[in-house]
């Protein structure tokens, strides 16, 4: 498939902003004119509704079909949310607007913060952190202002995460500033407890934990967890990824945890888009609470307003208040299920359980429990016996027509594949990828070189990872372009990652 | 209303699979200590149709663009976008995707990114561009971090010109890069070069906004030269809608461009989601945050894209990542390439030219002091009222219009100054409104 | 083409996988086969400048693959002289040639005596198979 800019003539259009009449624009000085116009596309307009609908044909979403991407809750996402959300009334609305001008959304906001709050077990929300990651990097902040207002900042240095964590988790704790200590994980999956002793006292600042696991397997210990860490006046955070496990269930501050952060794009159904929009928010603990970002949305009799009094706030880490379009989905989403909000977890464990039935037998199992809404399998016989790896499942599970799960993740599990199916998919779907997944297991012991060469039917078969990092081709460079395909393949095409 | 698929038939037989009798007995391991044994307490449950009402009920509170006439900016912008990004950005197979880890059955994202990435270079004349990020505020932070990196120095500079959300954002992520940072006043409205040349000595970055926040045009190329002298990175954070009658930062001698992409396809939506862009010269490749997606082949010599150079990412580095952004903001700089393949190179001069008609148009109309006389400007510029200006906005707000953003909540002295934006989308009717409201209230 | 597996006795080793071959008050320096698999192809090799100074067990460079980024850990202290050229334009030499045309820098060393604290080839090899 041609790119844009391979499909451009010169000359051509499709957009024409208005000219108004009599009125000329002033002259630039010369030094800040534009000397050569940028090389953007030229189509026009039916051209381009070509180019971006074979784009989407070449994709796959939630919308096509089954993707058990571990971690990631790739649930339905709910059209009537792309409606709510496109209300003029939110979607043209100016983030400058005063706030009488604004009592809608900022409503909005406050009740999603209420919601959020209850769904957690925490005091106070803010909405503002745009994406998970950003709300663990936040959260950090909190902690450290925390111990800066104790006068116990220099003291806490450490943060701990366990060898299961997301790659997010240990980047956020360097751009926090913080060092990082490694928690082994035990034979049952929880963390190793005795492990944990050690190296927790008062120079901790604080543990960061996803539970359930990215395992998919609830820490059996958390209790005495929290007493550990808040013995030493240490802090909890909880990375929500995997949150769509419990809601209604078990609430992160009912374990202990000070600091939670909620991924919307996952168990909220904001679309995922390709790789975002996604939101952030962060819920904490009372004494948290004035560390938080400005503005607080908050309520007034029977005004929202905007409080920017808050001298112990970390600052700001995102414009405004948020991705507010990803807000007005959430809320919907929470507000289509009401306080039957659990029925949503516990489907999704149940579906999560039933499709770990039908495999168990045919992959190694490395944590032998009842998991959650996830779990993690092995390939490793697979790869021991026939030489078919994680890597080459994922791919043959293309040609079955499925997305494959997240694979080579967690580290502490060799050919990992972390498979998520959330509650929204029916039990025939289930069946359905069960089938495929033992069909590929049949066919690493009778013919591997199906894996191996897959996937057969898609627009491109495997591609070389090793000559795009070196090659470093990162943009259209028009008669400079090169030719890839005439140079040498690198060593690795699409090299198994996890060192 | 729920989203599931499940019946009671279903549920029977898949219990009977796990070999467990109840739904309960499936989380026998959390410690009863921890269980919420009541329901959550949370607003009712509404159907489809009850959820509309109440929404609608919402955003009718809203004084949105199409309700009040409406010169606001100061960062976000009131810019026509036109059907078709609808169209792309509602496309399921695009919408409902994630990351694209498996890039066969991604081609659609990862090649739209691609072409997203060359033409945020072709806007800024740079050579390397990522993803997207959060917002124009969170780059200007990543940009801090890679300039930190590069050169050693942990002294950033911004110019008080700069938009006062970048430079809060930009202070809150400071302390946990260990960075220290320094502003340099504005001078009328824009940012003297000398000035700028005497704080940038040991600095590892320059940040200048262009169009300053005040709409105003600062001296580019000069401040560019300013931290270069000093050795310090310039980094200018741009708007997009102005690159097609504005020189390229990458032209001028900037090491990075950064900026808020809002402007640029898509929506207000009360402050997001949108998207932030950034750009750089070659040489900081391997230090840019975020994702990057770049071309290759298959074994067939298919052309291709994949994401690369991820070994820079929070998954692969841990924690000697650049970053730790996962999830940006992809279908929203979608938008932005949808918006900017609409525009075509003729199409974004022509807004940059109108909107400076426009505002050059309005500030005779309006026939009121500037607050920055004689500087050039762009969309935007800042005029001075005969009324404390945040008393001006009420009062045309009750008359229907939103004369624009008082900027005496950010800058000291400007209590009485109006920062008027001024869209494609205005027009000389409109303008007269405005001119007409703002003479009722005595402004 | 990468190279088989191979560990030479004419070089001292260091735990990190690195190697150091010594003549003469200089050295030069490089990874093992056993770094250069466990990375896979290398993509890319950040050098250290010539005449900077390098310290036994810290890291001197980076070298990234498609699947890790690496720190390369100096097996001995002292200044460098002359970074491989070669392999920051073509990486991958480094799998093909761990030992020779992989050099990665030549070290005028400032302590000669620390060499006896890395390991023979015996020692190295025992030290992998205890790895697991």
């Amino acid at each position: 498939m041609k790119l844009i800019y391979e499909k451009s003539q010169r000359g051509r259009r499709a957009g024409r902003p208005p000219r108004p009449e009599g009125l000329t624009p002033p002259e630039l000085p010369s030094d800040l004119r534009r000397e050569s116009p940028p090389r953007l596309p030229e189509l026009a307009e039916p051209d381009l509704v070509r180019h971006f609908t074979e784009l989407s044909r070449r994709n796959f979403g939630i919308d096509t079909g089954f993707y058990p991407l571990g971690s990631c809750t790739m649930k339905h996402n709910p059209r009537v949310n792309e409606r709510l959300a496109a209300l003029p009334g939110f979607r043209d609305l100016h983030p400058h607007q005063d706030e009488d001008g604004a009592q809608g959304a900022l409503r909005l906001c406050w009740e999603l913060q209420e919601a959020l709050a209850e769904i957690t077990g925490l005091d106070a929300v803010s909405l503002q952190p745009a994406a998970g990651s950003q709300g663990e990097i936040t959260g950090l902040m909190l902690f450290r202002a925390y111990f800066a207002d104790l006068g116990e900042a220099e003291q806490r240095r450490k943060v701990v995460i366990p060898d299961t964590a997301h790659g997010t988790n240990p980047a956020s704790v360097t751009m926090a500033g913080y060092e990082l200590t490694n928690v082994k994980t035990d034979a049952r999956g929880n963390i190793d407890v005795e492990d944990l002793r050690g190296k927790v006292d008062e120079h901790t600042a604080g543990l960061m934990l996803t539970n359930p696991s990215t395992l998919g397997l609830f820490d059996e210990n958390i209790e005495e967890i929290t007493q550990i860490f808040h013995g030493v006046g240490a802090l909890m955070y909880y990375d929500g990824a995997n949150l769509n496990a419990v809601c209604g269930i078990s609430r992160p501050g009912d374990m202990g945890f000070d600091v939670v952060h909620i991924n919307l794009h996952k168990t909220f159904s904001q679309p995922h888009g390709g790789g975002g929009p996604g939101g952030g928010p962060i819920a904490v603990a009372k004494r948290l609470e004035p560390f938080l970002p400005v503005p607080a949305v908050v309520r007034d009799g029977e005004r929202y307003r905007l409080d920017y009094d808050r001298p112990k706030s970390i600052g700001k880490v995102r414009g405004f208040l948020g991705p507010f379009g990803v807000f007005v989905r959430s809320y919907a989403f929470i507000r289509a299920y009401g306080p039957q909000l659990r029925e949503m977890s516990e489907a999704a464990v149940l579906n999560a359980n039933y499709l770990l039935a039908r495999l168990r037998g045919a992959y190694e199992l490395p944590f032998d429990r009842l998991c959650m809404h996830e779990f993690v399998l092995s390939a490793r016989r697979q790869k021991r016996e026939h030489g078919v790896t994680a890597l080459d499942v994922a791919k043959r599970l293309m040609d079955y027509g499925f997305h494959p799960p997240t694979i080579y993740f967690p580290l502490v599990v060799p050919e990992a594949l972390m498979i998520e199916p959330t509650e929204t998919e029916a039990k025939e779907t289930l069946d359905e990828f069960a089938d495929a997944m033992l069909a590929i297991a049949r066919e690493a012991e009778e013919d591997p070189e199906l894996a191996k060469t897959a996937p057969h039917d898609e627009v491109v078969g495997r591609l070389d990872e090793v000559k795009a990092a070196k090659r470093a081709v990162v943009r259209y460079s028009f008669e400079n372009h090169p030719d890839l395909s005439a140079e040498p393949a690198g060593a690795g095409i699409e090299a198994p990652k996890g060192a | 209303m729920s989203y599931l698929a499940l019946t009671d038939a279903d549920r029977e037989a898949m219990l009977e699979a796990i070999g467990v009798s109840s739904v309960e007995e499936l989380f026998a391991d959390l410690p009863e200590g921890v269980r919420l044994r009541r329901e959550l307490d949370l607003l009712p449950a509404l159907t489809e149709q009850e959820l509309t009402a109440y929404f609608e009920a919402l955003a009718a509170q809203n004084a949105h663009v199409g309700a009040e006439l409406s010169f606001l900016g100061a960062g976000m912008y009131d810019h026509y976008v036109p059907a078709i990004v609808d169209a792309v950005l509602q496309r399921g197979e695009l919408l409902t995707a994630y990351t694209p880890y498996q890039p066969e059955l991604s081609q659609g994202v990862l090649q739209s990114i691609f072409e997203y990435q060359t033409a945020i270079c072709e806007l800024t004349g740079m050579d390397v561009s990522n993803a997207s990020g959060y917002d124009g505020t969170t780059v200007a932070a990543d940009a801090c971090f890679i300039a930190k990196h590069a050169t050693g120095r942990s002294k950033v500079v911004v110019t008080e010109a700069t938009n006062p959300q970048v430079r809060q954002v930009v202070k809150t992520y400071a302390p946990g890069f260990g960075l220290e940072v320094v502003e340099v006043p504005h001078r009328d409205g824009s940012t003297d070069p000398d000035e700028l040349r005497e704080a940038a000595t040991d600095a590892a970055c320059v940040i200048f906004q262009q169009p300053n926040f005040f709409g105003v045009l600062e001296p580019a190329p000069e401040l560019a030269t300013a931290a270069n002298d000093a050795e310090a990175l310039p980094i200018a954070h741009v708007d997009p809608t102005s690159l097609g009658v504005l020189e390229a930062p990458g032209n001028y001698g900037c090491a990075i461009a950064v900026g808020e992409g809002q402007p640029a396809g898509n929506y207000l939506s009360y402050g997001g989601p949108n998207y932030g862009f950034l750009a750089a010269r070659t040489e900081f490749i391997r230090r840019m945050p975020g994702r990057i997606v770049g071309e290759t082949t298959d074994a067939a010599g298919n052309r291709g894209y994949v994401l690369t150079l991820q070994t820079r990412e929070q998954h692969i580095r841990r924690e000697k990542a650049t970053s730790n952004i996962t999830t940006n903001q992809t279908l929203l700089a979608l938008g932005g390439l949808v918006y900017l393949s609409w525009l075509g190179p003729e199409g974004l001069r022509e807004l940059g030219e109108t909107c400076m008609a426009l505002a050059e148009h309005t500030k005779e109309r309006l026939g009121r002091p500037l607050a920055f006389a004689g500087k050039p400007t762009f969309k935007e510029f800042a005029v001075r009222v005969a009324r404390p200006a945040q008393d001006v906005v009420r009062e045309a707000r009750e008359r229907g219009v939103h004369p624009g953003y008082a900027l005496g909540r950010d800058y000291p002295g400007l209590d009485d100054v109006l920062l008027v934006a001024l869209t494609e989308r205005r027009t000389p009717e409109e303008i007269d409104r405005l001119a007409d409201v703002l003479a009722e209230v005595g402004a | 083409m990468a190279a088989a597996e191979s560990y030479p006795d004419d070089v001292r080793y260091h735990p990190e996988h690195d190697w150091a071959r010594i003549e003469d008050g200089e050295a030069t320096f490089g990874i093992t086969w056993f770094a250069a698999d466990a990375l896979g192809e290398l993509v890319h090799f950040e050098p250290p400048e010539e005449g900077a100074t390098v310290t036994k067990d810290q890291a001197y460079a980076e070298v990234e693959s498609v699947k890790a980024v690496s720190d390369v850990i100096a097996p001995l202290s002292g200044e460098v002289l002359e970074v491989n050229r070669a392999v920051a334009d073509a990486p991958e030499t480094v799998n093909e040639d761990p030992y020779a045309g992989g050099w990665l820098v030549r070290v005028r060393l400032s302590d000669p005596s620390e060499a006896d604290a890395l390991m023979d080839v015996e020692a190295y090899k025992q030290h992998l198979a205890e790895q697991g």
